[in-house]
């Protein structure tokens, strides 16, 4: 057993969301949910984080960006997309900017359903995340032999 | 102390220090989280924290960036240990200095904009506590005629009766040690933010579990200072350095930080009015 699902921090990424998906992933943070019972902390710094946690759609604008934060993190790392929006583009889908969900730019390990996406929707996308992230890291160990 | 014994703290200081320190950022961070109305983390949070930062991938900018990271936490642990040995309090002050000379190098060396923000404002945090520091120990000195800690530690009468005006000035530049608000400006622990983390938004993985035990070390060098306060009975020192660093929990959940130059400005003054007053005192008696 590691101690990265006991501590896992985590970087939030606003990629043209409507703000919906955003005040509820930092609802997560208030007494009410209390996330750091887990250990899990808003570092907003990506160097530090092991969870990538993005919100909203893609498009020409942020598609770097999200490039960039996700390159910034050391392994192992995992994203969450939170929203319908980040999963797969959601009601913007159509619009003439927008590319899409996330996973057109990284690799997303958890889709987290919901417009906007519940709290408790999160959370559990989150803990399900630190499973990946559990699999990644002995991935890492095995290859480093 | 004599030889053997001077080791023997010394080994029990390097083994047991972190433990503390950790154990006392644990317990921070669960009373911090009960003033907001939380639950808070485990107790043993900050361990899990460091070992998995240790196990993570580390991504340095440059290569002398670790061994500036490595500098800042050895001369932390060799100022704790000259200072639990017994030693010269000046000298462990000046490891102290030079252990964040090195921190603020480190974050220089990598060229990154919100690092370098973090450096200039770690200096200003420097000099706005180094003024007070000095004249505590230059205090301490009045009173019992060494910098030895040992024979300060053993000096018949506590220091707290001669010194009272060094002690509260003390427990003011205490804040900007702990990196506690109002006085957080480089870097805050409980993942605050500031352009980004400050002097910190480099480091990853091992590095950055390396300055996180630092702070360990560094915060229980500083109760020590304060147990120093009240040296001739230790149960009452141990209770007067949990006292200060209950109330400086309070006064970082209380406060939001502020600009640099009410850090500045307000350490100078409080070290002028405090420190140099109670010096000043202690020279007409
Ligand atoms: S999923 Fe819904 S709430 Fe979330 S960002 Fe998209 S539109 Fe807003």
């Amino acid at each position: 057993m590691s101690y990265m699902p006991k501590s896992p921090w985590l970087v939030h990424y606003d990629a043209s969301s409507c703000n919906g998906c955003d005040i509820e992933v930092l609802a997560c943070l208030t007494p009410l949910y209390d996330v750091e019972r887990f250990g899990i902390l808003n570092i907003g710094n990506p160097k530090h984080a092991d969870i990538f946690v993005v919100t909203g759609s893609v498009n020409e604008q942020n598609k770097s960006v999200i490039k960039n934060i996700y390159d910034q993190m050391p392994n192992p790392k995992v994203v969450v997309a939170v929203g319908a929006c980040a999963s797969s583009g959601g009601v913007f889908r159509e619009c003439y900017n927008v590319q899409g969900g996330v996973d057109n730019v990284i690799p997303v390990d958890v889709y987290v359903p919901g417009c906007a996406a519940r709290p408790e929707a999160i959370i559990d996308g989150v803990v399900q995340a630190l499973g990946v992230l559990e699999g990644k890291y002995k991935n890492m160990v095995k290859v480093a032999k | 102390m004599s030889g053997i014994n001077v080791w023997i703290s010394v080994v029990l200081y390097i083994i047991f220090a972190p433990i503390a320190g950790g154990l006392i950022a644990g317990i921070d961070r669960i009373i911090s989280a009960r003033m907001q109305g939380r639950v808070g983390p485990p107790l043993l949070q900050p361990f899990y924290d460091v070992f998995k930062l240790m196990a993570k991938e580390s991504i340095a900018v440059n290569r002398q960036q670790k061994l500036y990271v490595f500098c800042f936490l050895f001369f932390v642990i060799v100022t704790g240990a000259i200072f639990f040995a017994g030693g010269d309090l000046l000298l462990a002050i000046f490891a102290l200095t030079l252990a964040s000379i090195f921190l603020i190098i480190a974050a220089y060396s990598t060229f990154s904009p919100y690092a370098y923000i973090g450096a200039e404002r770690e200096m200003l945090q420097v000099m706005a506590y180094e003024p007070m520091v000095i004249l505590t120990v230059v205090g301490m000195f009045m009173v019992t005629k060494s910098f030895n800690v040992l024979d300060i530690a053993s000096y018949s009468q506590p220091l707290l009766y001669t010194l009272p005006g060094i002690f509260l000035g003390f427990l003011f530049i205490l804040t900007i040690k702990f990196r506690k608000s109002p006085f957080d400006i480089s870097m805050s622990h409980h993942a605050h933010q500031e352009i980004v983390r400050g002097v910190i938004t480099e480091f990853s993985g091992p590095e950055l579990a390396m300055v996180e035990v630092a702070h360990w070390y560094e915060n229980v060098f500083l109760l020590g200072i304060v147990c120093l306060f009240f040296a001739s009975n230790w149960i009452i020192a141990i209770v007067l350095a949990i006292v200060v660093y209950l109330l400086e929990i309070y006064i970082d959940n209380n406060n939001s930080r502020l600009k640099w130059q009410h850090t500045l400005g307000s350490a100078w003054i409080v070290a002028l009015i405090l420190g140099v007053g109670n010096i000043a005192f202690l020279a007409l008696r």
